[in-house]
């Protein structure tokens, strides 16, 4: 399994004295079991794209290959799509409806037209991997949960399609720092447990650096850059000229790298940062400020 | 003695959840000034009682038990409730859920036309409190086309031109991209500066260490209190209640335990690098 | 699809449209829709026509952006359109098996169609070239004598404000939601009318749940800003009859004056 974006391109209101173009020339590709996280400001088309992914939308030129299967031919059907990628909106605890949280989360299974016992089982299964108790949690009020519960079990509704890639945008935002930690903690959990792709679409830096094996980088619906967190967070310059800005921990070592510290390029973990520091201060490394 | 503008004495608020017999206390005995022109930030995580809190501080909720004091009025008191919310306003989290026109001059109008102001004095209020939140070319537009950075500015503004003491900022930063955290953050600062007291609830901590005291609510009680260097120094403590710490005192505890000594002061990314620049 | 309704929006501007006293254009508006009610000729509706034509050239706003505004009538207009035109008896132009167009029929149902489009963008006008504050203002006012048979003008108008405010953030709801539910695999296109109306409960329910929330957040934040109802609310925009509202009144009185002569001549 594997994505090839290739040449997209999207516009809105085509042919309207208001039309805009949301992405242009838009080509990257995912391999099997990569965490892909994308950055961008907001209006940078991030959502745009995400739509293209989940046929959402359809590209005005280009096309999106998935698994092998051009989901932007004519004559792909939606189900098949959806089928095999699940797409979580930002606060998708809003779009809770049912009466207990066991019939929300079947709600997708069963637009996919499975039987009752597989649907149950995969429930169960969705409730589980985002950790939350299947027993203790079927039979509650969706809407009687507290804000990280509900977007678990947001999520796992999308989860429970059993998509082969899952595309979350921004899942944290909004949370407070507990919550925060234990949806990114999940997320890792879904991604390992399933070794499927997964697409990450997030603010804040320091969690994109940390989770993704690839990032890519996008502003005014075209790509700036794409590649390891390393190699992207080494280009601050070209980050900072789209608004963008390096995780917290990189501005400061790079900060120290400008005063003179000797210490390796583009940091992206406290606990690398400490072992740099350390060594270098240990070994008599004066700064020359 | 304390120039007091907030005085909070042994708060109580309670509410009774459907079906429950036993009220819940989301307030539990909080005693607490704050000072004509500070700026302190709030944190906990959710349900700790911040936004309980700070609804108490204008009389949008009125105490279980206890009395809280703003600008000298009792918020209890409702012969001065509007004394008390033209002295403390407020500013939410949703920024398109507290603006009330679709005109973004309009909704700044909104609150010096409650307070029956004069018209011609509305016009220059309005026109400078856009000026203050840098949206003086907006004034026109429909708040449904903006930014959300952008509409919490009119926020903002509509605060500003009922001229408060103090402002509550709750949470005002949640749903906003970084560009509109950074443009809500550096309007605060400069509404602090011109004398405004400032009093944050937020989840975070870099906003925190801009303020002058920083104040942790762990169920319904205050749990630190003191500047963000006093708090933010004892790391662990911040942790043991599901707080994150700023990431140059995450940092601190690393070069600790590797055998660098930091200095729990030490709680800012600037202060940081020139503390190691400095290091011998 | 959502985005066409342009109904009950306003389009900023500063043309003499704009500037005029709302309470005018509420009663110029109410005149107008009067006049394509009892017009009974095609006369009568070109001069409403011209009228409302100038009316639109003054105040700048898009022709094309207030066609979008007719897009989501189109089917009540082809409705209509069809039910007088096969509906009529009269002189038979065509027939196949019961199916009937008569010459009185036809006439009837362009006769319609036009009184339907003049209505839909007269009265488009008046929001789209008055702020929803000063609109609202406005029938507060033209309220206000009924105020002491007990008719609560000032919460009204403060009703429609928030109406006004809040119909492009609910359709943004609406079309956040509809999106989420459809990659969950939900299917809003196809079905029996019952199948269709079941499988708006997933928006709706979500939608209800957002306009909850939206009331309760608005309700606090506007008493946090000291809203305590009409009482000592004063207004930055107060309302005075200026000279152009005067050449207003008069073109008013004369184009009334026309439309009673020409139904009397024609």
């Amino acid at each position: 399994m594997s994505i090839q974006v290739k040449n997209l391109k999207h516009i809105y209101e085509k042919g309207m004295p208001t039309e805009s173009v949301a992405l242009e020339g838009v080509s990257f590709e995912v391999e099997d079991g990569e965490l892909l996280g994308i950055i961008g400001h907001t209006g940078s088309g991030k959502s745009t794209l995400l739509q293209h992914l989940n046929g959402l939308l359809k590209p005005d030129e280009g096309t999106i290959v998935i698994g092998g299967v051009d989901i932007t031919a004519p004559g792909v059907s939606m189900v098949e799509i959806r089928k095999r990628i699940g797409l979580v909106f930002q606060y998708p605890e809003y779009q809770l409806f049912e009466e207990t949280v066991a019939k929300d989360v079947a709600f997708g299974p069963r637009n996919l037209g499975l039987a009752d016992s597989e649907i149950e089982e995969r429930v169960r299964e969705a409730l589980e991997l985002v950790g939350l108790d299947y027993e203790d949690m079927k039979d509650r009020s969706p809407f009687e949960l507290s804000g990280g519960q509900k977007r678990r079990v947001a999520i796992a509704g999308v989860i429970a399609m059993r998509p082969e890639v899952l595309i979350l945008d921004e899942p944290t935002a909004g949370l407070d720092p507990k919550a925060h930690k234990d949806v990114l903690k999940m997320i890792e959990d879904v991604h390992g447990k399933t070794g499927n792709i997964t697409v990450l679409v997030s603010h804040n830096m320091a969690d994109i650096a940390n989770l993704s094996d690839k990032v890519l980088v996008i502003d005014s619906g075209r790509v700036v850059t794409m590649g390891t967190p390393e190699e992207v967070f080494s280009k601050r310059d070209e980050l900072s000229s789209v608004g963008l800005d390096l995780p917290p921990i990189t501005c400061l070592t790079e900060a120290l790298r400008e005063r003179g510290f000797k210490i390796r390029e583009t940091i992206l973990s406290v606990e690398d940062a400490a072992d740099e520091i350390a060594e270098y201060l240990k070994a008599g490394g004066k700064a020359e400020c | 003695m304390m120039d007091s503008i907030i005085k909070i004495e042994n708060l109580i608020f309670e509410y009774r959840k459907e079906e429950e017999e036993q009220p819940v206390k989301a307030i539990n005995n909080i005693s607490l000034e704050v000072e004509k022109g500070s700026f302190t930030a709030i944190l906990g995580k959710n349900g700790s009682g911040k936004s309980t809190l700070a609804k108490n501080l204008n009389g949008l909720l009125l105490p279980t038990g206890g009395t809280v004091y703003v600008n000298g009025y009792n918020t209890a008191d409702e012969e001065h409730i509007w004394d008390v919310r033209q002295s403390a306003g407020m500013v939410f989290q949703n920024p398109d859920n507290q603006l009330v026109s679709a005109i973004v001059e309009d909704d700044v109008a909104f609150g010096p036309e409650n307070l029956g102001i004069e018209p011609a004095e509305i016009r220059r209020r309005v026109d400078k409190a856009l000026e203050d939140v840098n949206m003086g070319p907006f004034k026109g537009k429909s708040p449904h086309l903006l930014s959300g950075g952008q509409k919490q500015r009119i926020a903002i503004a509509g605060v500003v031109a009922m001229k408060p003491r103090c402002i509550i900022f709750d949470e005002p930063t949640a749903m906003l991209d970084p560009k509109g955290r950074k443009e809500i953050m550096s309007i605060i600062k400069e509404l602090h500066e011109e004398g405004i007291t400032v009093v944050l609830i937020t989840h975070f901590m870099d906003e925190a260490v801009n303020a002058d005291r920083v104040i942790i609510m762990h169920q319904g009680e205050i749990f630190m209190d003191g500047t963000p260097a006093e708090v933010f120094g004892q790391g662990e403590k911040v942790k043991s209640v599901n707080l994150d710490v700023p990431m140059a005192v995450e940092l601190a505890r690393a070069l600790r335990q590797r055998g660098i000594e930091v200095p729990e002061k030490i709680i800012g990314t600037e202060e940081m690098v020139e503390y190691l620049c400095q290091y011998k | 699809m959502l985005r066409d309704i342009t109904l009950g929006q306003y389009f900023p501007g500063s043309s003499p449209v704009h500037k005029l006293d709302p309470r005018l254009k509420i009663i110029a508006t109410l005149l107008f829709i009067i006049e394509l009610f009892i017009v009974d000729n095609f006369i009568g509706f070109l001069i409403a026509a011209i009228a409302l034509g100038a009316v639109i050239a003054l105040s700048k706003v898009p022709l094309s952006y207030i066609l979008r505004g007719l897009k989501p009538i189109l089917l009540i207009l082809a409705f209509t359109f069809a039910l007088n035109m096969f509906m009529v008896d009269g002189r038979i132009l065509w027939q196949w098996k019961f199916l009937k167009i008569t010459q009185e029929g036809l006439e009837l149902a362009v006769f319609m169609a036009i009184r339907l489009i003049l209505l839909i963008m007269g009265s488009s006008m008046l929001t789209l070239c008055t702020r929803p504050i000063a609109l609202t203002d406005g029938i507060e006012r033209l309220l206000s004598p009924f105020k002491r048979f007990g008719l609560p003008a000032h919460d009204i108008a403060m009703m429609m404000t928030i109406a006004l405010r809040f119909i492009p953030t609910l359709l943004e709801e609406a079309d956040k939601i509809m999106k989420a539910q459809q990659a969950r695999g939900a299917d809003f296109e196809t079905g029996n009318l019952m199948q269709r109306a079941k499988s708006l409960i997933p928006i709706l329910v979500p939608l209800f749940v957002s306009a909850f929330r939206i009331a309760q957040d608005l309700a606090m934040a506007m008493e946090a800003r000291c809203y305590r109802g009409g009482e000592n609310r004063t207004r930055m925009n107060e309302m005075k009859f200026k000279k152009s509202d005067y050449v207003a009144v008069t073109l008013l009185a004369v184009f009334g004056a026309v439309i009673i002569i020409q139904s009397k001549v024609f």
